[in-house]
């Protein structure tokens, strides 16, 4: 910023200036989109005077919750390690949070998880409620999560299996076979995040028109849009602009 | 030299006579009937009045007779979800209400629902905030069924039936907008609570329509029911039994029709659903002409509830008692409309400071939620409606994902409509009441 007798003299009318960083290493002009956790702090240069600079909060790992759990998630996992032989092997963890269970399951497991869920006779998980990926980029190596809402309607329960693959290999079975109902949900899952379910009868694009590139709902996939000038400062796109994290 | 497959014949000094004796059907058809060896592929939208949006239908068709269906759907893919990823927990309020925009209060209520587990205050909402949250629901329960017997019956022939549907939608809109200020996409449950109070017109105008609705009911059955086209184009029509709904997740009314009684605000309530009364409409048949008088049935159940919810609207709070997650702005109506009170502006802006501070920052960085992730199914007006929601200690939803009861039921139209006629397709994908807004989010 100018000395104030850098100024032209436009007889006591206020001129517009450009803030110092708005055009120079601005936010606009740094590549990464936004690192999941690290949003707009960390980003050097831009003549950020808020102090949060470098600022990158740490995530808590997701810690197995010891037993009891409480409430009829003892019971689930009692009939689940009784019903499959290979309960150890396919379970990475088993967590209670909030009032809800959910397993951790390995992804190539996630398929015959399903199927004794659902016909097991003491866990009958009839219904999949939904479908839908969470992209942890950088807190977990394998960064795309696949979660599994089912719903048992005989005993009136819910349970959550969440299987974890890396954008690499994004690969795990698909559950159509046991429930047809994640059908649209796995395909939606593709579109979005990119996981590729084998087995799928017919794993397309869904929301997105079929020659989009890029799978939108992950975290560093780019929003795209344009700086705005408005009195001479310039805003950044959404997903460039500071934030608070 | 051609024979007639109709009749033989032979020349008399008349002329040609033909002797018409009985013949086996069949036979006569078999080689005069093109239309069996060829398939056309039609497109049904997406710009087709009978596909609620759109939807677009790939039909192959065998003359009149469907031998394949295929949706197509994304042409309204808005991209919400990843939206809310970049604005607070607040503002997801405003995103959500737009998904479904025939049932914005059920979107709305079931984000907050999220949010506050993933907070830890669901105990804390207080008693005011959860009914008006009940009455809200169900006067949108009913307007959105409202919609869907207005819009299914002008598909069938019904022109008039569409007119006085959307009329006494109208008139809960006409109520919506005295409560929130919006008709639609209201904002209106936000976490913690409710935006603002309803006041006392709102409630003398839902007190109207409940005298009024139960006899209109009476003559749209009196003109739908026994009326034979109407009986025709439903019963039996695009039937799916309760194992085919549960195999393609389809729940709410069309599951009901099917006869499963599975409600979630029976089965898993939430908003102290369990201390209300009123029954779950079933019916056996699980085809259009069921879905059709169990929607009838829940919009009186509805009024029901609607009515016990007036009954415990006592006075009080309607946000939490947490100044760290209550917006502090109290809205009034002003003359350029809805807005800050004046009280408030004074008091920000003349008296204190500290107040100001406060109201700036939970406005512009929001407040923060505990790292983790909840699950949240309410019924819908198209069943469930589940919100998965993500947060990693931000001031933003690390993720947020709408369990569409319109994306899942959607599925099913094939399983209703192949081996059908043309005309069903419609009749079958009405009755499942796809809203494309909130299929596509």
């Amino acid at each position: 910023m100018g000395a104030p007798s850098d100024k032209p003299n436009t007889g006591g009318l206020p001129v517009p200036v450009t803030p110092a960083g708005a055009s120079s290493g601005a936010p606009a002009e740094h590549p990464p989109a936004s690192p999941a956790g690290r949003g707009m702090f960390g980003i050097h240069g831009t003549g950020d005077v808020s102090g949060f600079g470098g600022l990158v909060r740490q995530r808590q790992p997701v810690e197995e919750t010891p037993r009891p759990y409480g409430g009829y998630f003892d019971e689930v996992r009692d009939a689940l390690e009784e019903a499959y032989p290979a309960f150890g092997d396919a379970i990475e963890k088993v967590v209670v949070d909030r009032g809800e269970l959910t397993l951790h399951v390995r992804p190539e497991r996630i398929a015959e998880v399903c199927q004794v869920l659902r016909d097991d006779l003491a866990l009958r998980f009839e219904l999949c409620s939904s479908v839908s990926g969470v992209d942890y980029l950088g807190a977990d190596e394998r960064r795309l999560h696949v979660v599994y809402q089912l719903t048992s309607m005989t005993y009136r329960r819910r349970v959550r299996l969440e299987a974890a693959v890396s954008a690499e290999a994004p690969h795990l079975p698909s559950v159509t076979g046991v429930y047809p109902t994640a059908d649209w949900q796995e395909r939606e899952a593709y579109d979005m995040f990119g996981v590729v379910f084998d087995g799928h009868p017919n794993l397309t694009r869904i929301l997105m028109p079929d020659d989009w590139e890029g799978h939108p709902q992950r975290k560093d996939y780019p929003l795209g849009g344009v700086p705005v000038e408005y009195k001479g400062a310039e805003i950044p796109p959404p997903d460039r602009r500071r934030s608070y994290q | 030299m051609t024979t007639s497959n109709y009749a033989t014949e032979r020349e008399t000094t008349e002329g040609r006579v033909f002797t018409v004796t009985g013949g086996d059907w069949d036979q006569i058809v078999s080689g005069t009937d093109p239309i069996n060896d060829e398939r056309i592929v039609v497109n049904m939208g997406p710009q087709h009045p009978s596909t609620h949006g759109v939807l677009r239908l790939v039909l192959e068709l065998e003359g009149e007779t469907v031998r394949e269906a295929r949706s197509v759907i994304g042409y309204l893919h808005t991209g919400i979800e990843k939206n809310l990823e970049y604005r607070n927990w607040v503002q997801g309020s405003t995103f959500v209400t737009r998904m479904d925009y025939l049932a914005p209060l059920f979107n709305e209520t079931a984000y907050s629902l999220a949010v506050e587990k993933l907070l830890g205050i669901t105990d804390d909402i207080t008693e005011r905030a959860t009914t008006i949250r009940v009455l809200m629901m169900e006067l949108n329960r009913i307007s959105s069924h409202l919609v869907w017997v207005a819009t299914t019956a002008m598909e069938l022939g019904a022109i008039n039936m569409m007119l006085y549907g959307f009329r006494e939608r109208e008139y809960i809109l006409d109520i919506f907008e005295s409560i929130t200020g919006l008709r639609m996409n209201h904002a209106y449950v936000r976490p913690g609570g409710v935006a603002q109070d309803v006041p006392d017109e709102a409630i003398v105008k839902i007190h109207k329509f409940l005298k009024m609705l139960p006899k209109r009911l009476k003559e749209y059955e009196d003109l739908l029911s026994g009326q034979p086209i109407w009986t025709e184009r439903t019963k039996n029509v695009a039937v799916l039994d309760a194992t085919g709904c549960l195999a393609l997740g389809v729940t709410g009314p069309v599951l009901r029709s099917a006869g499963l009684a599975w409600d979630l605000r029976k089965t898993m309530p939430y908003c102290g659903y369990e201390t209300y009364e009123f029954d779950v409409p079933t019916h056996p048949d699980g085809d259009v002409w069921g879905r059709y008088l169990v929607r009838l049935a829940e919009i009186r159940e509805s009024l029901k509830l609607v009515e016990q919810a007036l009954d415990r609207l006592k006075p009080g709070p309607v946000m939490v008692a947490d100044k760290k997650i209550a917006w502090p702005a109290q809205l009034a109506i002003g003359v350029d409309g809805m807005g800050n009170s004046l009280e408030h502006v004074a008091k920000i802006m003349g008296q204190s400071m500290e107040s100001l501070i406060h109201h700036f920052k939970l406005v512009t960085e929001g407040f923060r939620v505990p790292p983790g992730q909840v699950y949240v199914g309410i019924e819908s007006p198209r069943g469930e409606l589940g919100v998965h929601a993500v947060s990693d200690g931000g001031t933003r939803p690390y993720r947020v994902h709408y369990r569409e009861p319109s994306f899942v039921n959607l599925q099913a139209l094939p399983a209703m409509a192949e081996g059908g006629l043309i005309a069903d397709v419609i009749a079958g994908g009405a009755s499942l009441d796809p809203v494309m807004g909130g299929c596509d989010r």
